[in-house]
């Protein structure tokens, strides 16, 4: 048995493109996350820019393991579970790490999951909180506290992880991502990676286009979302969206009708950002599924027996054509004056 | 003229297109839908002892695997020759049975379930262990004749919403994992089977390719799964669901069930009840109200 010192997070640094040019917010809510259990480092597949790597000191990274992965892979494959989930196990051993950080999405979770499997680690997906239990050091392996909300949001469960190391997929919007009191150097260091030669080829990868000046859906602190009440005109929804520098989602339903690409719930996007504004939406159970977690719920709807409106913090009951414009128009004044 | 030639051209490549996929059917006959039977959304959900409540009465099959179902129905019927299985297969107590009924309903032809007093308490890695130790033993059923070819799940079960198992059963197995499928397509030449999806994951447009075996999980936005007719629902209430056991599957109860669980739900308690919702009525000043609200809260 030995003591724990310090423990060491990892924290694994996505990024679309082979060079890593900027550093999610998702991922810097796991390294402030990271750095109430210990001390952190990041892996990554790609080569990080020097901003990158001054981001990564201000919120008080050390080591940045950079995968060298066999130069027979192509790469396309990258991207694989399989391969993702040979890097994290392999970064994971070489720094002898405690705890692995994985932002939670459909590729990370199953990336985490199977690196879990190859290292033998209990595995917690959607967190929403992390702690240790009693104090670091005091045993090991020292059991590791998990949050999680189920049951969209209705239960909190808490579990707990006696592996070491522990792996761990966190939801975005856990913790407001917040720089070191101290800064660090970020250090890169080649981490080579053996991988198997994958069983699935890629054929065609196309990374989606973003809307221009909108945050990402999954890790927006505001999201605004319009349903089947919008009658496929999102074109109020953007507007609020806009004047609060909001993501924009729907429901299901809009997006099987062509309205919109993609959509909130519990088979699509999970948000749970500071502020959920839903308009039009009445709040079938697979919407909730996928936004009660949010911490401020507000809805706009004609219809005041809709299910969301007794799921709300505040509620409009009128016309959303009418309601969002104002709204926009009073926030737009609101900042102009604070500014 | 020309439009003769461009349907004589059509034809050939239909035809050689329906060659190859005769070619497939010695390839690909068996496939094995791992299924769940989860609370529905719309019940009253719990937890007890850190487990959730399965209430019977209050269950069904998991809507996502529906989906699951669909696509291997799909996959066999645009197969030439009727010699094709779907099994299905569940890891839970007997109440999962109306998962299973409903599968063959749909069409399935064999249920499984998986029951073992040693498999309560499973995490994802217990459940994966135990699944893929099923598919195992369907895979060498009468001397390994006709292995499986494709397991087939959901993107999710709508309990716990992990999507990991998938994942996890291709790794126990050692096979291609292909999930979150919108599509799917299967072509075939005499040195065997391609699958190809095509996927929308995170922020990325995808279409994937691996040879059989492989592990496929569709999004329900793959198909729309069928309605049963009244046959099959007539036929499902008499069909036989074989029980096998966690020694059945040669499985160490060490590894599986809550002896082999390395995570452990110490707590579940429903989360505290949101304060009263504040009502506005839009009578002109709606959307200021909204707007004040936020301000107010700093959310701005």
């Amino acid at each position: 048995m030995t003591i724990r010192t310090r423990p060491t997070v990892l924290v694994f640094l996505d990024s679309p493109q082979r060079t890593v040019e900027t550093v999610r917010p998702a991922v810097l809510e796991l390294i402030t996350l990271g750095r109430t259990l210990g001390r952190v480092d990041v892996v990554t597949l790609g080569a990080p820019t020097v901003e990158v790597l001054a981001t990564l000191g201000a919120y008080g990274v050390h080591l940045v393991h950079q995968a060298q992965v066999p130069t027979s892979l192509p790469e396309s494959s990258y991207r694989l579970t399989s391969v993702l989930a040979s890097v994290l196990a392999t970064a994971v051993r070489r720094n002898d790490a405690d705890v692995l950080l994985v932002p939670s999405s459909f590729a990370g979770k199953e990336a985490a999951a199977v690196a879990a499997a190859r290292l033998g680690s209990g595995l917690v997906v959607d967190a929403s909180s992390l702690a240790w239990t009693g104090e670091p050091g005091a045993g090991d392996p020292a059991p590791l506290r998990l949050g999680k909300r189920v049951f969209a949001g209705t239960w909190t469960t808490v579990s707990t992880v006696a592996s070491d190391p522990a792996v761990v997929t966190v939801r975005a919007n856990t913790v407001v991502a917040e720089p070191a009191a101290v800064a660090t150097e970020a250090v890169v260091e080649p981490l080579p990676v053996e991988v198997e030669a994958p069983r699935v080829t890629v054929v065609e990868r196309t990374l989606k286009e973003r809307a221009a000046g909108r945050p990402q859906l999954e890790e927006a602190a505001i999201v605004v979302a319009g349903g089947r009440g919008t009658n496929g005109d999102f074109g109020p929804v953007d507007d609020l969206a806009d004047a609060l520098g909001a993501a924009v989602g729907a429901t299901r339903d809009a997006v099987f009708e062509g309205w919109f690409d993609r959509y909130i719930g519990q088979t699509g996007v999970t948000v749970a950002p500071r502020l959920y504004i839903g308009a039009g939406i009445s709040g079938a159970p697979h919407h909730r599924g996928g936004m009660q977690a949010s911490q401020v719920i507000v809805s706009v709807n004609n219809d005041p027996e809709a299910p969301i409106v007794e799921q709300s913090d505040f509620a409009v009951v009128g016309d959303l054509a009418d309601v969002l414009p104002q709204a926009a128009a009073a926030i737009r004044e609101h900042k102009a004056a604070r500014a | 003229m020309p439009n003769i030639v461009a349907y004589v051209v059509r034809q050939r490549d239909h035809l050689a297109q329906r060659a190859a996929h005769q070619r497939v059917v010695s390839v690909l006959v068996r496939i094995v839908v791992l299924l769940k039977y989860v609370p529905d959304i719309s019940s009253d959900r719990r937890f007890e002892e850190g487990r959730v409540v399965r209430d019977p009465a209050a269950g069904s099959l998991n809507e996502l695997d529906e989906h699951a179902v669909e696509a291997a129905l799909r996959i066999v019927e645009s197969q030439p020759g009727g010699d094709h299985e779907v099994v299905a297969v569940t890891l839970a107590p007997a109440t999962a049975d109306i998962a299973l009924r409903k599968a063959y309903q749909m069409g399935v032809h064999r249920g499984v379930r998986v029951t073992d007093d040693a498999l309560a308490g499973s995490d994802y890695f217990g459940t994966a262990a135990a699944l893929a130790a099923a598919v195992r033993r369907l895979d060498a059923e009468n001397g390994a004749v006709r292995p499986v070819d494709l397991v087939i799940t959901g993107m999710a079960a709508l309990d716990g919403l992990g999507s990991v198992v998938p994942a996890l059963v291709a790794e126990e197995l050692g096979w291609a994992q292909l999930t979150l499928a919108k599509s799917v397509a299967l072509d075939g030449d005499a040195r065997g089977a391609t699958l190809t999806i095509t996927r929308e994951v995170d922020d990325a447009h995808e279409t994937l390719a691996a040879p059989l075996p492989a592990v496929l999980s569709v999004t329900d936005t793959a198909n729309s799964p069928r309605y049963p007719n009244f046959k099959l629902i007539m036929a499902a209430r008499s069909k036989a669901i074989e029980e096998w056991s966690a020694a059945d599957l040669g499985l160490d109860p060490a590894t599986v069930g809550l002896a082999g669980a390395r995570t452990v739900t110490v707590e579940a308690a429903p989360s505290p009840a949101r304060p009263e919702v504040q009502v506005v009525v839009d009578k002109g000043e709606g959307g200021k109200a909204l707007a004040e609200f936020l301000i107010r809260n700093d959310l701005v």
